[in-house]
């Protein structure tokens, strides 16, 4: 188990500065949620944390390693991302072995068959699925190969960039009984982005409502339920949520 | 009292495609609030554009397909042009995609009129600058002159709404209205819309993939599985639904405040599609 700093995080696309001085600080084995609206920079915050955004300024750290300082091969092993749309994410014309198996080449890494067959059964598929195409599986089952792919190399910390947003009620019910699960079994450190109130609650110990590039407030999960909220926009953010929820 | 839909038996195949992807549906609404709830690929939004007869690429037969007076299943594409946008109108799920991005909204709007309305310029814009003010845009003058990129989510939906209901329509159908905004301005815009619809006496049929949306804004339900309506209820009743499929729905819901024990997964059963399960739609 890795915990997850982030430092003085700042990030501009051109002129526009997105975001502005993060500090985020995930315990290990915690789920973290982030929550805001849209284009308010929870999504970027979890690019920067896997460099696939390699602009940006402050440290971000890992197990008290900063993800700069590693080689590409300790990052992937380190952490790795789940992406919102299982519909986008798997390579169309790849099968699901090859998805998978990809890694492990890349990393050098032995032993495949096996290790094919065990991520498939963690995230509860059928072994002969490693020879279907992402279009043969559902939406539910596509996220659950986004999930494998992310777990065959063994990270410490999975990033999970609204890995449910795209899927319906009853297959999201599915995903995050599996990741609940997940955690439970492996000790993951998570980092979610959600926009479901609801989902956060579900999942996370803590989290971070973020608005126009900042973090506005760090909150303890029961903080919804109980008011625990300071500031005006997670106040107005989680009343919004509770009142839809209960908008009746 | 008439009712102002009536659908019986509709059946949708797109061309190509071996099953039907509606099949057997029938309602009817009056000046109503209807909803149509069900999983991605159950049909509920090709239902919608087959009453708005968008859809020209799927063979669509039905015993009855009634607007008002007008024959949805025969009417010339002539006639359907008179009445789409003026009788009848339909909101989409994202305001990106559906304004024009090179015009200006207000302008966009008072098109949408001037083509059913016979009216000068000045008039129109009139009525489009009125119209975003009870859509409850507070600058609507200013508003009426952006461009669909310069104004949010939630606004561009609004515009959107006020296009719509400008025509003083009979029927709306809303599709995933508010999907694609925040939960901050969620609330807001079902609440406007919901607002001009019973002001107006509208008929809304809102087609959502969301059970709790559906629950506060709508009087009626219809759940669809896989094509096939499987449960009509009022929508106060929806604790109390029998179906196994739209119980398995209310389940998987995680809630805030909840248990966090795992959620309760939809076990899908053969035999919600068989015939018997749709009980009696009318």
């Amino acid at each position: 188990m890795k915990s997850v700093t982030i430092s003085d995080l700042c990030v501009s696309f051109g002129a526009l500065q997105v975001l502005h001085d993060i500090q985020l600080e995930v315990a290990a084995g915690e789920c973290f949620g982030l929550v805001g609206e849209s284009g308010s920079g929870k999504s970027t915050i979890l690019r920067c944390a896997a460099q696939l955004n390699q602009k940006w300024t402050g440290t971000v750290e890992i197990g008290g390693k900063s993800v700069r300082d590693m080689s590409v091969a300790e990052r992937c092993r380190a952490m790795q991302m789940v992406f919102q749309d299982p519909y986008g994410s798997l390579h169309p014309r790849h099968s699901i072995r090859t998805t998978l198996e990809e890694g492990l080449r890349i990393n050098g890494i032995g032993n495949r068959d096996a290790r094919l067959a065990q991520a498939m059964r963690d995230v509860g598929l059928p072994v002969e699925f490693l020879d279907r195409y992402p279009h043969q599986l559902s939406g539910g089952q596509r996220q659950r190969v986004a999930i494998a792919r992310a777990l065959i190399l063994e990270p410490d910390v999975l990033l999970l960039d609204e890995p449910t947003s795209a899927l319906d009620v009853s297959v999201q019910a599915e995903v995050l009984n599996l990741l609940v699960r997940l955690q439970k079994e492996k000790g993951f450190t998570y980092l979610m982005v959600s926009h479901d109130l609801a989902v956060v609650d579900h999942m996370c110990d803590r989290f971070a409502i973020m608005q126009h590039g900042r973090v506005v407030e760090v909150l303890p999960r029961e903080a919804i339920t109980q008011g625990g909220a300071t500031q005006p926009y997670a106040k107005e953010l989680i009343a919004a949520s509770l009142e839809y929820e209960h908008a009746v | 009292m008439d009712p102002i839909l009536e659908v019986k038996n509709l059946s949708i195949r797109y061309h190509g495609a071996p099953e039907p992807a509606v099949r057997n549906v029938s309602f009817t609404l009056g000046r109503e609030r209807l909803g149509i709830v069900g999983e991605s690929g159950s049909g509920k939004s090709t239902v919608g554009r087959a009453i708005m007869r968008l859809i020209d690429s799927a063979e669509i037969t039905a015993d009855t397909m009634r607007f008002e007076d007008v024959d949805l299943l025969n009417a010339s594409e002539r006639q359907m042009l008179k009445v789409r946008g003026k009788r009848m109108s339909m909101i989409l799920q994202d305001p990106k995609f559906s304004l024009n991005p090179i015009q200006r909204c207000g302008h966009q709007i008072a098109e949408a009129y001037r083509t059913h309305v016979r009216c000068s310029k000045a008039e129109a814009r009139a009525k489009a600058v009125k119209m975003l003010e009870q859509v409850h845009i507070r600058d609507p003058e200013r508003v009426y002159d952006l461009y669909p990129h310069e104004v949010s989510g939630g606004m561009g939906q609004r515009v959107m709404i006020a296009m719509m209901l400008l025509t003083s329509p009979d029927l709306v159908i809303a599709d995933e209205p508010t999907s694609a905004l925040d939960v901050t301005v969620r609330l807001q815009v079902l609440r406007i819309l919901d607002g001009l619809v019973k002001d107006k006496g509208i008929g809304l049929v809102m087609i959502s993939h969301d059970l709790n949306l559906v629950r506060a804004f709508c009087d009626r339900v219809l759940i669809m599985y896989a094509g096939r309506l499987v449960e009509t209820l009022d929508a106060r009743d929806l604790n109390n639904a029998q179906h196994p499929y739209t119980r398995g729905l209310l389940a998987a819901q995680p809630r805030i405040g909840g248990s966090r024990a795992p959620l309760p997964v939809l076990n899908r059963q053969d035999s919600w599609l068989t015939p018997q399960a749709q009980g009696d739609a009318l």
